[in-house]
């Protein structure tokens, strides 16, 4: 079996960042987390010290009982008798599961209080929403006005909160970024909302935690928690429109609409305003494609223009050869997106 | 008191299925169903474990290219669906259809024609869904199908007809089961089993069949109702039209929570028989085993919610489910504590049967806890459609119903076949089961602590999950070769093992007081019960019901809680018709998929079959007439 698993080719097709962004529930980055991480070494503790009485009684039952054969015969007193101590035993070890359990039920609640008590004054407002399989996300910042939309990565100031609106526009996704809280369903039809709040800078992987379809593998999500005054510099970078284009960039916004991408993706600032796939307007800024399916290289996106559906089969992204002068154009254009 | 040897022989001919491919067709003795019943879906459990091995052989290493993303997503629904539904429900129906009328002293289950047509209807819903998956129609939106996704915009292909398709059929037959069992049950027992003498594995099938009759047709309505969405554009499922979402998970998850119960119940029984015979003395709490049983019952409606924490139902109703969950562990943990009571007083007889059930202690109690944790809302809010909920389920799912099921074959095999299960090859099975599986699904609790999402065909090489996927696919591989040494053990027993005697267990329980296999008619002489373990202690007078017919196809009514004798009933001949009636059935099942005027014209074949099936015939009415008129 080992030589079958090593003849099997590998390719790297979705390894993303050199230095890997956090993804783990046990590390928490925010108030929530740390919450339910508070409420999992509690449980985790109760439950392994019952684990371990259970088998222990069961090790003692079967070393203290004499051994026995089918030619033993059967012990039939107890059907006439009561055995008290046994009784006893069972009943103290049922009334000890009942305490434990209302013990269990208190933790949960405390936690969940402690959940829905995020001060939210003056947060952070996105509206996101699920696509197959990418994310969208539109920022409405009420202490700077700031208004814009981007796509599959999310950039939080630290020690705020954010109130995150969820919507799906095809079918249900969920949001999960496990270092900061648990999961929030996107319903199709409905409205859902979860509070996010990240207190340690860094990067934060999330992903779609609902089976979505053909490429649910694929749909990752890049949470940057960054100290204010970095966090507000690139929302005002993000709410400007794109740059006009020079030289060789503005052949590329030539390419740009003359193969249709304009059809799909909005660049602000340029005629582009297609509202099927991400936002391009500050993609450059952005550390991977696709929802975290490639690293955003000049490589990675030429071949990504050229041939999607062989790197995501699936993706609504039609395959887009070109010459190599347009290609070229393009890239440069794109990487002009900052 | 015993029969003449010309009556056993007339007896035998009487409930005997007629030979050759006639019998076939037209078998309706319970034994010759429920053994058919228990090898068609050992071959879905065989073949979804296949299917399991492909995935994991695809996770073994990161960035893995061996399968698509379309075929993983194929593998995953079609490993979940052969499963739930086409082994681990049914394969606990089968098993009781052949035990529980020998284990109350019945001649036969209650209708067995509708037994039959039950088996049938199931085997053609199962092999109509792999014939599908293997022409490359399998469903690919998992075996829970989650609308919209399952619907006609997101999902084109036949795959999710066949999916939903498969639902009626396995559903209709599992209440047809049910139906069967309950009444077996309730008015059958040979006379004197009261209620308070019913083994407990009876008790555990009474409250199961009880539960499928509610929670079954939560899943066929949600099921047509998607087929409806699909091909004759209802809008049930579709939020612009006024349907919704989540309806289908109330639904789904309405049937499929008590749908762990109905897998989990039978195996209790199994248990409760297996420890009482090999720690030689009755299982301690007989009435609190059976009030845990049915408080179980009862409890298993009131928990679907919590796969839907992460949804946007009010927080309060959410409350209300976690307390539920909770409390469920409870009346499992009284059954654990009575069993390890038991164990503590008696005598062991360590045998094959014994470890297997040893290992449900372990593994069913530590999957029970992690379920204590998905119960939580804040904790499964981090750990819902992650590896830790796959961790959990087959934990709870493989320790507790499958361990107690391999040992409920080593503890009744000499029973079906008159022979002995090799004991050597069963601890070697045991020990490369055990580990195997700890190996393969311990891991995957720190994987989805770690962030590893459910149902994802592939993971990067950057999130390091890739040691504990390998542990997980040799572990996996372990599993499959101690399934592959039970089926060796089993085709080379069946043929050649130890020859069994009526009871070789020394066990206490009526089932053991006839030969192994049992004659055509079960016992030759129906038993009259005086206590909860007929084969233990002496036997008491009257021991056998006399006076029923040896050339007809009587059995003894019996009626209330105490099994009083009450009318003598005829029970029908082997007929082909359940088995014409199922495939007329199954045309206008598939034919559905593609037409609704199938459902129109499907519907004249099975009116025929179900007709001629009840056709009165003057002959065989003609005896029983001058019986009553001169009995």
């Amino acid at each position: 079996m080992r030589r079958l698993l090593h003849a099997i080719p590998a390719t790297l097709i979705s390894a993303v960042q050199a230095a890997p962004s956090q993804h783990n529930a046990l590390q928490p980055a925010g108030v929530q987390a740390e919450h339910i991480l508070r409420l999992w070494q509690g449980t985790l503790a109760l439950c392994t010290l019952v684990f371990v009485l259970i088998a222990a009684a069961v090790l003692l039952a079967l070393w203290r009982a004499p051994r026995a054969s089918a030619d033993s015969a059967p012990d039939l007193a107890p059907l006439n008798r009561t055995e008290t101590g046994l009784r006893r035993a069972v009943s103290w070890a049922a009334a000890l599961s009942g305490i434990g359990l209302v013990a269990l039920l208190w933790a949960d609640m405390h936690t969940s209080r402690a959940l829905a008590q995020l001060p939210a004054d003056g947060a952070l407002r996105i509206e996101l929403t699920g696509h197959q399989w990418w994310w969208q996300a539109t920022y409405h910042d009420p202490l700077s006005g700031a208004r814009f939309v981007t796509a599959n990565e999310l950039h939080l100031p630290v020690a705020r909160a954010a109130i995150v609106t969820l919507r799906s526009e095809d079918v249900i996704h969920t949001l999960w970024v496990p270092n900061l809280h648990g999961k929030k369903d996107m319903l199709p039809g409905r409205v859902t909302e979860i509070r996010l709040r990240a207190d340690l800078p860094g990067e934060y992987r999330g992903q779609c935690a609902e089976f979505c379809g053909e490429q649910h593998t694929l749909m990752a999500l890049l949470v940057v928690a960054e100290p204010p005054a970095a966090y507000q510099a690139w929302a005002a970078r993000q709410a400007r429109p794109a740059a006009a284009p020079l030289g060789q960039a503005s052949r590329g916004l030539q390419a740009f609409m003359d193969y249709r991408c304009a059809g799909c993706h909005t660049i602000a600032g340029t005629r582009a305003a297609g509202s099927i796939g991400p936002d391009l307007t500050h993609m450059a800024s952005r550390q991977t494609l696709a929802a975290g399916t490639l690293p955003n290289t000049r490589g990675h996106l030429g071949g990504w223009i050229v041939d999607a559906p062989t790197l995501k089969p699936g993706t609504r992204m039609p395959a887009t050869p070109m010459p190599a002068e347009d290609l070229h154009a393009l890239l440069t254009y794109l990487e002009t997106l900052q | 008191m015993s029969i003449s040897a010309a009556d056993a022989i007339r007896l035998d001919a009487t409930w005997s299925d007629p030979p050759g491919w006639r019998g076939w067709l037209c078998a309706v003795n319970h034994k010759t169903i429920a053994i058919r019943f228990i090898i068609a879906s050992m071959a879905f459990f065989v073949a979804g474990g296949v299917l399991a091995l492909l995935m994991r052989l695809q996770l073994a290493q990161a960035d893995n290219r061996l399968l698509s993303a379309q075929l993983y997503n194929q593998l995953f629904t079609m490993h979940g669906t052969s499963m739930m539904f086409l082994f681990a429900v049914p394969v606990m129906q089968a098993v009781a259809v052949y035990l529980v009328p020998l284990m109350i002293g019945a001649r036969s289950v209650a209708f067995p024609r509708m037994n039959a047509y039950a088996f049938w209807v199931f085997v053609f819903g199962g092999v109509m869904l792999y014939v599908a998956f293997l022409a490359g129609q399998g469903p690919d939106v998992g075996w829970f199908a989650y609308v919209p996704l399952s619907g006609l915009h997101h999902s084109p292909e036949k795959g999710v007809d066949f999916w939903a398709q498969m639902i009626t059929f396995t559903e209709l037959s599992g209440l047809m089961e049910a139906i069967v069992i309950i009444t077996t049950i309730l008015r059958m027992r040979a006379p004197g089993m009261s209620l308070s003498r019913m083994p407990l594995y009876v008790w555990g099938m009474l409250v199961t069949s009880i539960m499928v009759l509610f929670a079954l047709p939560a899943v066929m309505l949600a099921s047509t109702a998607l087929i409806t969405d699909r091909l004759v554009n209802t809008r049930f499922y579709t939020p612009a039209h006024g349907g919704d979402v989540l309806l289908w998970q109330h639904l789904f998850w309405f049937f499929g929570h008590p749908e762990v119960y109905l897998i989990f119940i039978p195996p209790l029984g199994f248990i409760s028989s297996i420890i009482a015979t090999f720690a030689r003395r009755p299982v301690f709490g007989y009435p609190a085993m059976v009030l845990s049983l049915v408080a179980t019952g009862f409890l298993a409606f009131g928990l679907w919610v919590h796969h839907m924490f992460a949804t946007n139902l009010p927080e309060l109703g959410k409350a209300f489910f976690t307390a539920a969950s909770l409390l469920i562990a409870l009346p499992t943990a009284v059954q654990i504590f009575c069993w390890i009571a038991t164990l503590w007083r008696g005598r062991l007889n360590f045998r094959t049967p014994l470890l297997f059930v040893l290992a449900f202690f372990a593994i069913l109690v530590l999957g029970g806890l992690t379920g204590l944790m998905l119960a939580s809302v804040p904790l499964d809010l981090q750990l819902h459609d992650t590896y830790f909920v796959v961790a959990h389920l087959h934990y709870v799912l493989l320790g507790g119903a499958v361990f107690p099921l391999f040992g409920a074959f080593y503890y009744w095999f000499p029973k079906f076949t008159g022979r002995m299960l090799g004991e050597r090859i069963g601890r070697w099975q045991f020990w490369l089961f055990f580990i195997g599986f700890n190996v393969s699904f311990f891991p995957m609790h720190v994987l989805g602590l770690h962030g590893m999402p459910r149902r994802v065909y592939s993971y990067p090489a950057t999130m390091g999950w890739g040691e504990l996927n390998l542990a997980a696919t040799v572990g996996a591989f372990m599993i499959g070769a101690s399934v592959l040494l039970f089926l060796i053990n089993v085709v080379r027993s069946w043929r050649g093992g130890a020859a069994a005697g009526e009871n070789p267990w020394a066990a206490g329980t009526l089932e053991w007081r006839t030969s192994s296999p049992p004659p055509p008619a079960n016992f030759h002489l129906p038993p009259v019960v005086h206590s909860r373990f007929p084969a233990w202690g002496e036997q008491e007078m009257p021991a056998h019901v006399s006076g029923l017919s040896v050339t007809q196809r009587e059995v003894l009514i019996t009626s209330g809680p105490d099994a009083r004798p009450d009318h003598r009933l005829r029970m029908p001949e082997p007929t082909p018709w359940p088995f014409l009636c199922a495939l007329a059935t199954s045309a206008l099942f598939i034919g559905s998929i593609y037409t609704p005027w199938a459902v129109v014209w499907g519907a004249l074949p099975v009116a025929i079959a179900a007709t001629l099936w009840f056709w009165p015939r003057r002959a065989r009415s003609e005896l029983p007439r001058r019986l009553e008129a001169r009995p």
